[in-house]
């Protein structure tokens, strides 16, 4: 290929010139723009900045190619042939490019979320470092702010809600018998802006006056006063927002049309219906989110006063529409995670899910309910305090739903033959924690303690059990699970056990304690705290250190399995579900024939059951296999 | 197994509730909070302890041998059982989420003769004013809280700048400090001593450094100092 060839292809090339002339475009704008206005000074940095964060990565996604069929398309030229040429990889730098197969791309974003994932978790490392003893040890506040409020950003935007849409990307289409995803540019577009919100969230740090660090919640006005870092955050939210949003339209389309012949909502396994209830959740929610950063930007870019109380601004209402987002957040974290154990458990104890339909309604109840729970986040807020009792009442009621999860899986256990894989370890290191955190929560919901340990490392304990012990348990467990699927290799089981063990014990050393603190009075986002606490942050620091290298020997495992481990089989857990009855890792399109579905998904144990048949390929089933 | 279940439950609870989990406590209405958290714990230890123990015996009891191909029983539900473990967490958070609406009541009401102080906060610092002790209109200004025993103390909360959250540990009982609203909350200071004030909310820089203290004395010393810093403040007029 020539090399003005490879600058009007897509890629990295053109990308490269693509970036500058966003930055130029930004700049232009907003000098433009102030000169007819008259506004002095001509080039205002901040202003400059603002706007290119938008244009720079616009632009780069026009350059690597994220938009080349739909501007063809648009500006009316005759159809191309689909080659499928950006569909699949047959070598590694085929995942650095914008590819349309979901395997691919489900890929793609495991291996960029785990790389923020390292990132936010580094980060975590040096706020125990300044934690471990009173006084300031290595690094200022302003730091230090900066440090959680971009630890948590990353963890929750760039790591938790993107690493399952990327396991679901792999997994779902698969699992359905469908041959993609229902909008595979639409996908690829969904992927690409991930990096582009993260990347923007950790160069903040470079930003005059520091990074972003107002926290994840970044509560107006402190967020509408804060030097220019806050803006990354801003913008970056949108990005990782815009997404999220169109990868739940995707999958709620692939789900709702694309399911193989015999597939029936019934006979969908969980992990479909816990992305199906996700979806849901980020397609209503998100958009919230997205209002709430935009007010904030333009309280800071245009000078109006959404969150100016001396102008009449309304600075509870922030916090209202946030949390009409975040807390379905939390769900949004959690509901995929609750689909991976079904599958890990009745795979790995050979059990059918216990009450499958409950497990279904379940997931339905906690996103109807998890609507009307957002105040429980502003129980100390000073908003109109009628408010408080109901909100009170339907967190609650979560536990019910959240309740009968929990009991099923550990039914689905009881007179299993119960394979203790790492999966199935991660699996059930996540129910005795999460039953922890969920404890916590309903603690944090009566109104007179959560009015006392709001704002306390308490609530840090709940959402690490949460979050930790119950999301990133279940990522794990999903990983280690679809690892054969995805690469065609068996990791490490002893390499895999000492992981979970490690991060297992090191886990409750770490955010155990916090629950002590919290309650004897240390408040959270602090750089600093009184005496009295020492020895117990002392003991969170050393074994945080420890939790957070137990990480290194997951990512050893999964590196080297990936390139050396022994070949997988197709089918090494005897699993039910069509993803594991194509070969691994499965061919290019899926399937050569599409399997039709004639049973549920988990009949371990009846004889002679069966989910899916290849029917017309019966006597070709064996190559297929062997590929 | 029901055996272990109910001595671990038994450990467990006697362990939560010998935990020191408060900092001291220098008002009435600590008591019912403290009773509530109580509650909380020994409800929550025998939950916890049931989803281990069956956890625990399932792993013992239904390991699969090595070179175990065979499949489990495909129980695929049990009516009678998922409708008792809908019904009875149902009837566990509502009985708790009364309790607790009760004990909120019951914190939050209201008794006569109040004495009024205005808190404000400000980057990094909290100030305050007390009704004048010579009747005048004028407000006694502070950097320091003292308050009487014996009487409940509304605090008047508002902020200069950004969100802050006024928080006394000892007290138990926090709010936020919202720019364009006043927020309250009320206390009767029982145990004469100095506590820690806090702001609970993330307001900045000096966030962590936000920190004072408040003094709880006798009626009559609250008196006495009232009327000093009044007239100390009306020489430096």
């Amino acid at each position: 290929m020539t090399l003005a060839a490879k600058f009007k292809g897509p890629g990295w090339y053109r990308a490269a010139l693509s970036i500058p002339l966003g930055i130029l475009f930004g700049l232009g704008l907003t000098v433009g723009v102030r000169a007819l206005y008259g506004y002095d000074p001509l080039f205002d940095g901040d202003a400059i900045t603002t706007v290119a964060l938008i244009s720079t990565p616009l632009a780069f996604l026009v350059g690597i190619g994220c938009f080349d069929y739909w501007f063809y398309w648009a500006a009316g030229k005759p159809t191309r042939e689909e080659d499928h040429s950006s569909h699949g990889a047959h070598t590694w730098k085929d995942y650095f490019k914008v590819n349309t197969d979901h395997k691919v791309i489900g890929i793609q974003y495991i291996c960029t979320t785990f790389v923020f994932f390292v990132l936010g978790g580094l980060m975590a490392m040096v706020m125990r470092a300044e934690l471990a003893a009173p006084g300031s040890q290595i690094v200022d506040p302003n730091t230090f702010n900066g440090l959680f409020s971009v630890h948590a950003s990353l963890m929750i935007f760039l790591f938790i809600i993107p690493v399952f849409a990327g396991i679901a990307n792999y997994v779902l289409p698969l699992m359905i018998g469908a041959p993609d995803m229902a909008f595979p540019r639409l996908n690829a577009l969904s992927f690409w802006m991930l990096p582009t919100a993260g990347i923007m969230m950790v160069a903040s740090f470079f930003a005059p006056g520091g990074s972003f660090a107002t926290g994840w919640t970044a509560y107006a006005p402190l967020s509408t006063e804060t030097p220019l870092g806050q803006t990354f955050f801003t913008i970056g939210v949108q990005f990782a927002g815009a997404s999220s949003i169109a990868t739940a339209l995707n999958f709620l389309v692939t789900i709702i049309t694309m399911r193989a012949p015999g597939m029936t909502f019934w006979r969908m396994p969980l992990l479909v219906w816990a992305n199906f209830t996700t979806s849901l959740l980020v397609v209503i929610a998100t958009p919230f989110i997205a209002g709430s950063q935009f007010f904030v930007l333009f309280d800071r870019a245009l000078g109006t006063d959404f969150f100016n109380a001396a102008a009449g601004g309304d600075v509870l209402m922030y916090q209202h529409v946030f949390w009409f987002y975040s807390h379905p957040a939390v769900y949004i974290m959690m509901l995929p995670g609750f689909g991976i154990i079904s599958e890990v458990i009745s795979t790995h104890a050979r059990k059918p899910v216990f009450g499958y339909r409950m497990m279904a309604f379940s997931l339905m109840a906690i996103v109807v309910l998890g609507f009307t729970v957002w105040a429980h986040h502003m129980f100390v807020s000073g908003m109109f305090s009628w408010l408080r009792v109901p909100m009170m009442i339907t967190t609650m009621l979560i536990a019910v739903p959240t309740g009968i999860k929990i009991f099923s899986w550990i039914a689905t256990l009881w007179k299993g033959v119960i394979h203790m894989t790492t999966p199935m370890l991660f699996a059930l290191g996540f129910i005795t924690m999460f039953t922890l955190g969920g404890i916590s929560g309903i603690v944090l919901a009566v109104i007179p303690v959560d009015i006392y340990v709001s704002d306390t490392y308490f609530v840090v304990a709940h959402i690490h059990y949460v979050l930790f012990g119950g999301s990133v348990f279940t990522i794990f467990a999903g990983i280690y699970h679809w690892f054969p699927k995805m690469t065609g290799r068996m990791y490490d089981e002893t390499l895999g056990r000492i992981h979970f063990w490690l991060s297992f014990i090191f886990f409750n050393l770490t955010f155990g304690p916090m629950h002590l603190v919290g309650v004897d009075g240390m408040p959270r986002r602090v750089a600093d705290y009184a005496e009295e606490f020492a020895t117990l942050n002392a003991l969170i620091s050393v074994s945080s250190f420890i939790f957070g290298m137990s990480f290194f020997i997951f990512l050893y495992n999964m590196i080297s399995s990936w390139r050396h481990g022994p070949k997988a089989a197709a089918n090494p857990w005897r699993a039910h579900t069509i993803e594991w009855q194509v070969s691994s890792p499965p061919p290019i399109f899926n399937f050569d024939e599409i399997p039709t579905v004639v049973g549920g998904p988990y009949e371990y144990g009846v004889p002679g059951a069966q989910h899916a048949i290849f029917k017309a390929t019966e006597e070709k089933r064996e190559p297929v296999a062997a590929e | 197994m029901a055996i272990y279940g109910l001595i671990a439950s038994v450990i467990g609870v006697v362990a939560a509730l010998w935990i020191d989990w408060f900092p001291p406590a220098a008002v009435q209405e600590a008591k019912d909070i403290d009773t509530l958290w109580d509650v909380l714990l020994i409800v929550s230890v025998p939950i916890f302890v049931l989803v281990m123990v069956v956890v625990i015996y399932c792993v013992r009891a239904f390991k699969a041998r090595p070179g175990d191909m065979g499949d489990g029983e495909p129980i695929h539900g049990n009516t009678m059982l998922e409708v008792v473990w809908v019904a009875v967490p149902f009837v566990i958070v509502s009985v708790l989420a009364v309790y607790g609406w009760i004990v909120l009541d019951d914190i939050e009401a209201k008794k006569p003769d109040r004495l009024q102080v205005e808190v404000r906060g400000q980057q990094f610092i909290w100030r305050y004013e007390y009704p004048n002790p010579t009747g005048g209109k004028e407000k006694v200004k502070s950097y320091d809280l003292v308050v009487p025993t014996g009487r409940q103390v509304e605090f008047n909360i508002n902020t200069d700048d950004v969100i802050h959250d006024f928080w006394i540990p000892a007290f138990r009982l926090k709010i936020d400090a919202v720019p364009g609203i006043t927020t309250h909350w009320r206390a009767t200071p029982s145990e004469k001593g100095s506590y820690d004030v806090l702001c609970a909310e993330l307001c900045g820089l000096g966030h962590s450094t936000m920190r004072g203290s408040v003094r709880v004395v006798a009626p009559e010393e609250y008196d006495a100092w009232l009327s000093k810093t009044a007239a100390k403040a009306a020489e430096e007029g």
